[in-house]
């Protein structure tokens, strides 16, 4: 210790140099700025669940919109000719797409039987028709029924819940209990008669679908907004003059982006799951149309020979419904605000 | 009084329906006058209608009943848009909660900005991030926070932003809504002297809400003490700590605790029965309080009829 003094004590004045205190150094923010889609994006790509379903996803989607086009056969062609053919891939014999099946306790090579040269990915129904396009077809229809009803509901919720919460008073109360009146009707006879009034097809699904389907969308954003409107910074913007507009579309929509857009990504797949389940107890797409629900209904009828035309259109609905589930709940974590701080 | 009045306000009844014909008179007929240049600070406990009196002033809330007359004309009941405008460039808010009051989508430069966009006030980009700036540096913040979020500021900067926002229409008058009473005592201070400054650089006129009376002794010109949704005193800041005449003031001040070991000792806090001098009852059984009267000069207190009199043979 004294010895330390000594030394210090041979340090010239003149070597110091003052360090000046800068202000404005004080309130510097060092960190990166980060708005709050960045910030969720930040913390979506550290959910690995997440990640992996947003792939899957895309290479499905990928899928259902050039799939058709990899086997160049379209999906409503038909050829009893090579009707019933198993999947048969070249190179991937080992992973049971070898074109065999088995009938009556023999294992029969479909393909050398009907003398077909060329290769069905997925196989072929029994119309003959390839199960490859039809599935990604069918698949790309799910999506887009999954996707017109779940952006319906999103318009309709938002604008009457926004509408409801943003006016309150009477316009709340009288606007609630129609959504309760609504609520109180069964949803499946209710869609159930809107098909047997109108001609089965995908735009009477998707109606059918959003009739009751925007109630949940509209009590979100009702409650998002009923939270929202009371807060400072709306009162701050109230005090400088703003109009309703300037409100609704600078401050209040934008906080409620968050819980609108998870809401969304649960209701894709669950129209999805409801159109397949609609196409399978035969009130919903009818053929030819294919669907992953009508690929489905067909494909159960020969389950012991032919699984593959139920499996193949199964694990691709599975794989829909578990990926945007996940990528929802990844959202959900990611826009969470009290994962935050 | 020669001062000219900036604001006065005429017998201001904010009444809420709760429900079921129940009514909460948070707001009950107060009366008072803000001069030109001066701050007026406005304490009273937690419910006691300090916030609401704001924010009814400001026509956040549609007052009941009453008129606040803003530079000779009623501000309540406006319709017109254009004069709505004007109304709300000359009269600014800073909010109490500066977590809140912050839009948490939008950067600060968009914040701050928020009145220039809606009023129009710059004609170019350019024009308009240059007042930004202007902005930010006047309440100590620089150019580059402009555009970050209110999420990356401390609970003191972001007070600052919102200060910068109700300064960017130009204000004459600011409704200071307990601005300082989510920060620590250091940033107190930062924020007060902030204010005090812009005070005297912008020729601003303030009413401070505050539940903390040493503070608004220090930034008060004069100070009013509200009670249950009446206001029952109202004197010149240093008059109202020499002689405070209402019971609750007095129980009030009673209870300013000061860092000085020797008079904590033998502070003795005064409990307020409210039927004592002056007391005011709840305002659902008996709304009838006595008026403010004037006892000295610029000082009033709410008293009745024989404490008036009680008060006067006393000292005369």
């Amino acid at each position: 210790m004294i010895e330390n003094k000594k030394n210090f004590e041979q340090f010239d004045q003149d070597m110091f140099q003052r360090v000046e205190m800068n202000e404005q150094l004080g309130e510097r923010i060092a960190g990166k700025s980060l708005n709050f889609w960045q910030d969720a994006w930040m913390r979506l790509k550290k959910n690995k669940a997440a990640i992996l379903s947003l792939s899957v996803i895309v290479i499905l989607v990928l899928l259902a919109l050039f799939g058709p086009m990899l086997s160049g056969r379209d999906a409503y062609e038909q050829n009893i000719s090579q009707a019933k053919l198993p999947p048969k891939v070249t190179g991937l014999e080992w992973a049971g797409f070898d074109g065999m099946a088995n009938l009556g306790g023999r294992d029969i090579n479909f393909y050398e039987q009907k003398n077909v040269e060329e290769n069905f990915w997925f196989g072929t129904d029994y119309l003959g028709r390839d199960l490859w396009s039809r599935v990604w077809e069918g698949t790309r229809i799910s999506l887009f029924i999954g996707l017109m009803a779940a952006i319906i509901d999103t318009v309709i919720g938002v604008a009457y819940g926004g509408i409801s919460a943003y006016f309150g008073g009477r316009t709340d109360n009288i606007m609630q209990r129609i959504v309760e009146i609504l609520t109180g009707v069964p949803n499946l006879i209710l869609i159930i008669l809107f098909i047997l009034i109108f001609d089965p097809g995908v735009f009477t699904i998707i109606l059918a679908m959003t009739i009751t389907g925007w109630i949940g969308m509209s009590r979100l954003v009702r409650g998002q907004i009923l939270k929202l409107k009371n807060q400072e910074f709306v009162l701050a913007a109230r005090t400088l003059g703003a109009s309703s507009t300037r409100l609704i579309f600078k401050h209040l929509i934008p906080n409620t982006l968050g819980a609108i857009i998870i809401t969304l990504m649960f209701t894709i797949p669950s129209a999805i799951f409801f159109e397949a389940f609609l196409s399978f107890i035969g009130i919903g797409l009818q053929p030819p149309q294919a669907s992953l629900g009508t690929l489905i209904n067909d494909g159960y009828k020969e389950l012991r020979t032919f699984p593959y035309l139920l499996v193949i259109p199964s694990v691709i609905i599975v794989l829909l419904m578990v990926s945007f589930n996940l990528l929802a709940d990844g959202l959900r974590d990611a826009f969470d605000p009290k994962m935050r701080k | 009084m020669e001062r000219e009045k900036l604001l006065e306000v005429k017998d201001l009844k904010q009444h809420f329906k709760i429900g079921r014909g129940r009514v909460v008179k948070a707001v009950d007929g107060i009366s008072f006058d803000i001069y030109k240049g001066e701050v007026l600070g406005l304490v009273g406990e937690s419910g006691c209608g300090k916030s609401t009196t704001g924010r009814t002033i400001i026509g956040l809330y549609d007052a009941t009943d009453g008129d606040v007359i803003f530079k000779g004309e009623n501000v309540h009941g406006k319709k017109n848009k254009a004069e709505k405008l004007k109304f709300n460039r000359a009269m600014q808010m800073i909010f109490q909660d500066p977590y809140a009051s912050l839009n948490p989508r939008m950067t600060v430069a968009d914040i701050i900005a928020e009145g220039i966009d809606i009023h129009g006030l710059a004609k170019t980009k350019e024009d308009r991030m240059n007042r930004v700036y202007d902005l930010l540096e006047t309440v100590g913040l620089t150019k580059e926070h402009a555009s970050r979020y209110p999420h990356e500021f401390s609970g003191g900067q972001r007070q600052r932003i919102g200060i910068a926002r109700a300064l960017a229409v130009e204000p004459d008058f600011i409704i200071a809504d307990e601005p300082i009473s989510a920060l620590d005592v250091s940033i107190q201070a930062q924020v007060v002297n902030l204010m005090k400054e812009l005070q005297r650089d912008r020729d601003l006129t303030y009413l401070f809400i505050a539940h903390d009376l040493s503070m608004v002794k220090y930034i008060s010109d004069r100070i009013g003490v509200m009670y249950q949704g009446h206001l029952v005193e109202l004197a010149p800041a240093a008059r109202l700590y020499e002689n405070p005449l209402h019971a609750y003031t007095k129980s009030l001040l009673s209870a300013i605790p000061l860092p000085d070991p020797e008079h904590e000792r033998t502070r003795k806090r005064i409990v307020y029965e409210s039927k004592s001098l002056g007391a005011v009852g709840r305002s659902d059984e008996d709304s009838s309080i006595p008026p403010l009267r004037e006892v000295e000069p610029g000082h009033y207190v709410s008293l009745t009829d024989e404490e008036y009199e009680a008060y006067k043979a006393q000292f005369v």
